[in-house]
């Protein structure tokens, strides 16, 4: 069978699966469909967080800039990860203590105040649509280079999918089939990754074959990476090249970003008690950590692949892969000294190939030469990591929407009912909204994307830590607070992206911190703001420090 | 009776989460980024060490974090409850503030 086939039976096959769960597990209440009823069970909580965490970027793009990046792609294997740490010791026991729906919520009663509240969906809104947007062209990508479908029809295919099941089975709909999509992806991740490590290593292991001696007996797997990336005029591989304190914040950002995440939040909602919230914690990471060990391997092992691969051979007999992927300008080569060769070297004026960092996923099955089948599962797998993540935002957006804002802040008066259909229109609009930046993206979508970790990190994450573990932070503290921090990275972001990109280098930056990384210095700004506004301003209510103390102490329910 | 035993519950949780915080912050920020350079110069097997923990390393401890973390805190969630169930057996009246 071909890869197209096989494709689509995979597609095919995965897509029915997640409409018969949506179909099995329909919402009826606002309960079931904010948190699944709140009875989900931590390990299917960790693999549903898993998938919810783990989107088309981190499928489909991260091996693939970290094979440009060399060791400091570290940023995003321990940016990515290491947040759950925090996110497991500092937010998720007390938050799923305090037992309500969402993250304004948290906000809006911690800090009494409906002013706090409105930031706080101002800010999930913001991050979840920012994001929402990159799921839905990733899963374009993948309709029209796997299925070759046109990319507008690919989005309206996956909007249908995610519409269908987040509609009707809100979060409990969202919790099973991402269950589903976790067991799909992780597969179309590691079933290529190891057949490499073999082919390549001998080792079964992709993480034991990342260190370990090539079949060809040319030396260690990086040994030998280091050796073609300086024969080529390539940064070395396991050196690194960006400034030590960029590194650190953008780590920093990354942490504080990814704990922050209103949709990851909200998914420590749904266990039954305090405990479950800590062991699902762990179980999520011990599912994240699997892909994210693998990635830096696959990395590798791309890279030495391709440039073995392609490098200095005559253009007429390139593999097949290679003039598929260049028909979708993934892969450019253009023969500057006209001797029918690929030169690809680190040297901008003689290099012959423009390598998108997604071939490091996308391709390479077909550039090691794996069986069709192998081939096709990334189409699938990428789907699933995209629409598993897509949803997670949706239902972010419209229990903002249906409970934040209407229900506790304007409407109060509704009925469950009721508001279970403003959700319903809420997630319907997403969609369409979500879908139409799907197939017309803004140039800028990658760099959005360090937008949205960087607000999360500057506003939501020292608000929900500080609620927790600083019992006299008040209402005025926290909102100048918020407010700081969101303002402040989001001017800098904007200066240097969109106002003036001129000045976007190292020479610009506050202490050499670059835009990514800026959400470490917006999360100390709240932090410190906050902290200095509530010394000057009233102690909040006794029923409110009574909340923390509550909420401080483990319980049954 | 109750309240100091809440207090020292919380007391103690916060310690867990300080040493499980700072080990956290040496594996990623310590070894990961300000001395991976000086840890490049250990070698194992194919790995350079600073390199393999910014990359791998670091990620195994995080999990080995969160386990320890739900760990100590079972075991201080069930030694909180005993000492407030038996607070509530002994106090027959008095001050129970």
């Amino acid at each position: 069978m071909s890869v197209q086939v096989w494709t689509y039976a995979f597609v095919i096959l995965t897509f029915g699966l997640y409409i018969g769960i949506a179909i099995w597990s329909r919402a009826s209440s606002t309960k079931e469909f904010y948190v699944a009823g709140g009875n989900v069970p931590p390990l299917a909580n960790g693999m549903a967080t898993a998938a919810d965490w783990m989107s088309a970027a981190s499928f489909i793009s991260m091996a693939g800039l970290i094979a440009f990046l060399g060791r400091d792609g570290a940023f995003y294997l321990m940016g990515w990860t290491g947040g759950y740490v925090l996110l497991a010791l500092l937010l998720a026991p007390y938050l799923r203590k305090f037992g309500k729906f969402t993250v304004p919520d948290f906000i809006g009663d911690r800090y009494y105040s409906r002013t706090a509240r409105l930031i706080a969906v101002f800010c999930a809104i913001v991050i979840s649509f920012v994001y929402v947007c990159g799921q839905m062209q990733g899963a374009g990508i993948v309709f029209s280079r796997f299925l070759e479908v046109d990319i507008t029809i690919g989005v309206i295919i996956g909007m249908g999918i995610v519409f269908f099941y987040a509609v009707m089975g809100g979060m409990k709909g969202i919790t099973y089939t991402q269950v589903a999509q976790y067991c799909v992806l992780i597969f179309a991740f590691m079933v290529p990754a190891i057949f490499i490590s073999i082919l390549m290593t001998g080792q079964f292991i992709p993480q034991i074959g990342f260190g370990s001696e090539l079949l060809d007996g040319s030396g260690f797997l990086l040994d030998r990476l280091d050796g073609l990336s300086q024969e080529l005029g390539f940064p070395t591989y396991t050196d690194g090249h960006r400034s030590t304190q960029d590194v650190f914040f953008i780590t920093a950002a990354l942490m504080f970003g990814t704990a922050g995440l209103p949709h990851v939040i909200i998914r420590f909602f749904t266990v039954p008690n305090v405990r479950d919230a800590r062991k699902s914690a762990g179980y999520a990471l011990v599912f994240i950590a699997i892909l994210y060990t693998t990635a830096p391997a696959v990395s590798a092992f791309a890279k030495t692949n391709l440039i073995n691969t392609v490098n200095n051979i005559e253009y007429t007999a390139v593999p097949e892969w290679f003039t598929k992927w260049e028909t979708t300008n993934l892969i450019v080569f253009d023969d500057k000294n006209g001797d029918g060769r690929i030169q690809y070297v680190g040297d901008p004026e003689i290099n012959e190939l423009q390598v998108n960092r997604d071939i490091m996923v996308l391709a390479n099955p077909e550039i090691a030469g794996l069986p069709n089948w192998v081939v096709a599962l990334v189409a699938a797998g990428a789907l699933a990591a995209a629409l598993s993540t897509a949803a997670g935002l949706l239902l972010v957006i419209s229990t903002s929407v249906a409970h934040d804002f209407l229900k506790r802040s304007f409407m109060p008066g509704i009925t469950e009912k009721q508001e279970l259909r403003y959700a319903r229109i809420s997630i319907f609009v997403a969609v369409l909204v979500a879908g139409y930046f799907g197939i017309n993206p803004p140039a800028y979508v990658a760099q959005v994307v360090a937008f949205a970790f960087g607000l999360a990190a500057a506003s939501f994450f020292p608000a929900i830590v500080m609620g927790i573990f600083y019992k006299r932070m008040n209402r005025e503290g926290a909102i100048a607070g918020m407010l700081a921090g969101f303002g402040f990275t989001a001017m800098y972001i904007i200066y240097f992206r969109f106002i003036n990109p001129a000045a976007d280098n190292a020479e610009n930056w506050w202490f050499g911190i670059s835009p990514e990384g800026i959400g470490s210095l917006g999360t100390m700004a709240n932090l410190a703001v906050a902290y200095t506004v509530a010394k000057f301003t009233p102690a909040p209510p006794l029923e409110v420090q009574k909340i923390v103390e509550d909420i401080r102490l483990p319980s049954e329910t | 009776m109750a309240d100091n035993s809440a207090q020292n519950y919380w007391k103690a949780n916060i310690k867990i989460v300080l040493s499980l915080l700072s080990a956290w912050f040496f594996i990623s920020f310590g070894c990961g980024i300000l001395f991976v350079d000086a840890l490049d110069n250990i070698r194992f097997g194919g790995f350079k060490l600073g390199f393999w923990i910014a990359q791998q390393g670091s990620i195994f401890v995080f999990v080995g974090l969160i386990f320890a973390y739900i760990h100590l805190m079972d075991k201080l969630d069930d030694k909180f409850k005993l000492e407030s169930s038996n607070a509530s057996d002994t106090e027959t009246g008095g001050d129970s503030e």
